[in-house]
C-alpha cells in the first residue's frame, strides 16, 4: 500500500489491475544448436503467435480508428510471412547451427540496415516498421511479454513512462479504465487524449512505473491527482464511494445536456469542445457541446507513414461537419513542427522548437502541404458550418498570405465546378503575445479570434510548459495574461467580431468567472468539462462579474486574482 | 514460357507501403513464381521487403513476370489490381 501524487489529468476514479506498458529486455545469448528442426519450429511458432496478435491489433485499429489506420498492420503482417525474410533465417539456423534468436536478429538487422541506407526518407522510416515486428517475434522467442495496448482484453489501469498519441489511440475504453504515467502535465498529449476518451488519468507521478508491479491493484483518482497502489479495505471503500459520487454528479450534469448555456442574469455564451478526430464528435454531442471550438487536424498527419491525401482529409472534415449538423466547427489548420514531428517530413533539429519553424510558418513555406489541406476543407465546407483558423499567427502579413492562398484555392475549385460554401469565417488563433497586443489591427481583417492560452501563457511568461523546473511560471491567472485576453476581447467587439478561447483555461472553474466578466463569447474545452462549466455558469451573474473587471486587471499577482475570485464565487 | 507485362507507375508517391501490400497479397494467391523487375533488379513479388527495397518511384517502368501453372491468370489479376488501385497502367 502506497500513495503517489501526480497531476490530475482527467476526471473520474478508476480501480483495476495494473498493466505495465513498456518494452521488455530483448537481449539474448547466441547458442549452438544441434537439433536444427526443433529450432526452425520454434521460429515458426513465434512467427505464428506474432501474426495472430497483429491480426487482433489490426482489427482493433480498424474498429476504433478506421480502415486507413489499420492498413499499416497489413504491411506488418506481410513482413512476417515474407519468404525473403523467413528463408534466410531458416538457412541460418540449418547451416550455422545457431539459435532462432540469433538468426532472427542477423537477418532482420541486415534488412533494417539496408532500408536505413536508402536515399529516400520514406524508405528509411520503413526500417522502424521491420524493427517493430521483429521485436514482437523476439519477445515470443524469449517468452517475455510484449505489452500492447490494443491487445488488452480485461479491465486494467495502464502504467507507463509516457503514452504517445498512437498508444492512446489504440486504447480500448471498454477495458482500459484509467492510466497513470511518470511524466507529462495537464496539457501533454496523453492528458488531452485521456479527457477526450473520458478515462481517469494521473500523469507526472515520476515513479509509478517503479512503484507498481504487474498485477497490483491500482486506484487512479483523476480529481485529486492521487494514485493508490494496493489500497487497504478502507481506502478501497472510500474510492468506490468517490467513484459512485462522480457517476451521480455526471448524471446531474447530464440534465443540462440539451440546454443552452445561460448565466444567472440571462446572458448566453457558447460552450464548445476541442477534438482531435471525427470519432471525438460522439463525446461532444453526448456532453452537450454547442459546437467544436478547436478541431486539431494534426492527428490526421501523425501516426501515419505519409501525408494524408486531399480525399482522406476531405472524408475526415466532412464527417465532423455532417455529424455536427448546423453547429459551428472551427478547424485549426496544420500545427506541426517544433515539438510535434512527422516521421515522413524531414525537418532540421532546432534549439528552440517552440520558437521555431512550425504551424503557419511551415505551412506558408511548404504551401504544397497547406494547399492540399485548404482544398480538402473548402470541399468539405458545403457539409456543415465550417470556420477556418490559422495557428501561430505573429504578423498581419502571415494572416494575409494564408488567407490569400485560401481564396486562390477557392477560386480554383469554383472554376472546376466544385461547390464551396461562401459563408466560411476565417480567423486566427491568438497565442503569440505580439498578436494579442495589436489585436485591434487584426480585428479589422479577421472574422474571429480564438485565444490559445497554453501557448500564450508560455510565451508571455517565457516558461517552457514541458519543463517542470519552471512550471511555477505557468500562471493562467497572471494579470499579464488577463490584460492580453481582455485586449483581444475588446478588439473583437469593437469591430463586431467574436472572441473565443480554446486553451485549457477556458474550462477552468476559477478562469470561467473571470472570462465571463471580460465578455468572452465562446469557451472551447475538453468535452467532459462542458457540463460542469454549464452548471457553474448557470449560477454566475455576468453583470456582477463585469463590475470586477477593472479591479482584476490592475491586480499585481496571480495569487491575488485567484483569492479574489474564490471569495466572490464561494469556491 | 513465362507470362509478363510491362507497367508504368502513375501513382504520385510510387510503390509505397500501401500499394506494395496489395500487390504482394495478390501475388501470394498464385502458385507461379512471380517477380518484378525495375532498374535492372529483379525481386520476388511475394516479398513485401523485396518490393519495397526497389524503391519504385512515379513514372517508373516495371516488368512483372510470372512463371508456373497459373502464370497467365496471375499476370492478368495483378495487372487489373494495378489499374483498379490507380497505381499504374
Amino acid at each position: 500500500m502506497a500513495t503517489l501524487t501526480g497531476i490530475a489529468a482527467s476526471s473520474g476514479v478508476a480501480i483495476a489491475k495494473a498493466y505495465t506498458l513498456e518494452t521488455p529486455d530483448l537481449s539474448y545469448e547466441t547458442k549452438k544448436v544441434d537439433d536444427v528442426d526443433t529450432e526452425v519450429n520454434r521460429l515458426h511458432n513465434a512467427l505464428t503467435v506474432s501474426k495472430s496478435e497483429l491480426e487482433k491489433i489490426k482489427e482493433n485499429a480498424r474498429l476504433s480508428l478506421g480502415d486507413e489506420h489499420a492498413e499499416i498492420f497489413s504491411a506488418h503482417l506481410l513482413v512476417l510471412s515474407d519468404p525473403e525474410l523467413i528463408t534466410p533465417m531458416e538457412d541460418k539456423i540449418k547451416n550455422d547451427n545457431v539459435n532462432a534468436e540469433k538468426a532472427l536478429d542477423d537477418v532482420a538487422s541486415m534488412f533494417i540496415d539496408m532500408f536505413k541506407g536508402m536515399d529516400n526518407e520514406y524508405m528509411r522510416e520503413r526500417a522502424a516498421d521491420i524493427q517493430d515486428v521483429t521485436k514482437r517475434v523476439m519477445a515470443h522467442l524469449l517468452q517475455v511479454t510484449f505489452p500492447d495496448p490494443a491487445l488488452i482484453d480485461e479491465e486494467v489501469v495502464i502504467i507507463a513512462e509516457d503514452l504517445t498519441p498512437s498508444d492512446t489511440a489504440q486504447l480500448n475504453k471498454q477495458f482500459v479504465k484509467g492510466f497513470t504515467t511518470n511524466i507529462g502535465g495537464r496539457t501533454s498529449h496523453s492528458a488531452i487524449m485521456a479527457r477526450s476518451l473520458e478515462i481517469p488519468a494521473v500523469v507526472g507521478t515520476k515513479t509509478v512505473t517503479e512503484d507498481v508491479s504487474e498485477g497490483d491493484i491500482v486506484v487512479v483518482d483523476g480529481m485529486d491527482g492521487k494514485v493508490v497502489i494496493n489500497p487497504t479495505e478502507d481506502e478501497l471503500a472510500t474510492y468506490k464511494q468517490k467513484q459512485a459520487d462522480f457517476e451521480k454528479q455526471k448524471e446531474i450534469w447530464a440534465q443540462l445536456k440539451d440546454e443552452p448555456t445561460i448565466s444567472k442574469d440571462g446572458e448566453h455564451v457558447e460552450l464548445v469542445a476541442n477534438i482531435g478526430t471525427p470519432d471525438d464528435v460522439v463525446g461532444v454531442l453526448n456532453n452537450g457541446g454547442e459546437g467544436v471550438g478547436l478541431y486539431r487536424t494534426e492527428f490526421l498527419y501523425m501516426g501515419n507513414s505519409d501525408f494524408p491525401t486531399e480525399d482522406q482529409q476531405f472524408e475526415a472534415y466532412s464527417s465532423v461537419l455532417k455529424q455536427m449538423g448546423d453547429k459551428p466547427v472551427v478547424v485549426r489548420t496544420l500545427d506541426i513542427g517544433g515539438d510535434k514531428e512527422l516521421s515522413y517530413l524531414d525537418l532540421p533539429k532546432e534549439m528552440n522548437p517552440f520558437l521555431g519553424f512550425r504551424a503557419i510558418r511551415l505551412c506558408l513555406e511548404r504551401d504544397d502541404i497547406f494547399r492540399t489541406q485548404l482544398r480538402a476543407l473548402l470541399r468539405a465546407s458545403v457539409h456543415g458550418n465550417l470556420k477556418i483558423m490559422f495557428p501561430m499567427i505573429a504578423t498581419l502579413d502571415e494572416f494575409r498570405a494564408a488567407k490569400a492562398m485560401l481564396l486562390e484555392e477557392k477560386d480554383n475549385l469554383k472554376a472546376q465546378g466544385v461547390e464551396v460554401s461562401d459563408e466560411i469565417e476565417v480567423g486566427i488563433m491568438v497565442e503569440i503575445p505580439a498578436t494579442a497586443v495589436i489585436a485591434r489591427q487584426f480585428a479589422k481583417e479577421v472574422d474571429f479570434f480564438s485565444i490559445g492560452t497554453n501557448d500564450l501563457i508560455q510565451y508571455t511568461l517565457a516558461a517552457d510548459r514541458m519543463n517542470e523546473q519552471v512550471s511555477y511560471l505557468y500562471q493562467p491567472y497572471h494579470p499579464a495574461i488577463l490584460n492580453l485576453v481582455n485586449n483581444v476581447i475588446e478588439a473583437a467587439h469593437a469591430e463586431g467580431k467574436w472572441a473565443g478561447m480554446c486553451g485549457e483555461m477556458a474550462g477552468d472553474s476559477i478562469a470561467i468567472p473571470i472570462l465571463l466578466g471580460l465578455g468572452l463569447d465562446e469557451f472551447s474545452m475538453s468535452a467532459t468539462s462542458i457540463l460542469p462549466a454549464r452548471t457553474q455558469i448557470k449560477d454566475l451573474s455576468k453583470e456582477e462579474l463585469r463590475s470586477y473587471k477593472d479591479d482584476l486587471l490592475s491586480m499585481s499577482t496571480a495569487d491575488e486574482v485567484e483569492a479574489f475570485i474564490r471569495e466572490k464565487t464561494n469556491q | 514460357m513465362a507470362a509478363e507485362k510491362t507497367i508504368t507507375i502513375t501513382d504520385s508517391t510510387g510503390v509505397h507501403a500501401r500499394p506494395a501490400t496489395v500487390l504482394v497479397n495478390k501475388a501470394g494467391n498464385f502458385a507461379s513464381d512471380v517477380t518484378v523487375e525495375y532498374n535492372g533488379k529483379s525481386v520476388n513479388l511475394k516479398s513485401i521487403m523485396g518490393v519495397m527495397s526497389l524503391g519504385i518511384p512515379k513514372d517508373a517502368e516495371i516488368k512483372i513476370v510470372a512463371e508456373g501453372a497459373d502464370e497467365d491468370e496471375a499476370i492478368n489479376a495483378i495487372y487489373s489490381t494495378v489499374k483498379e488501385t490507380g497505381l499504374g497502367e
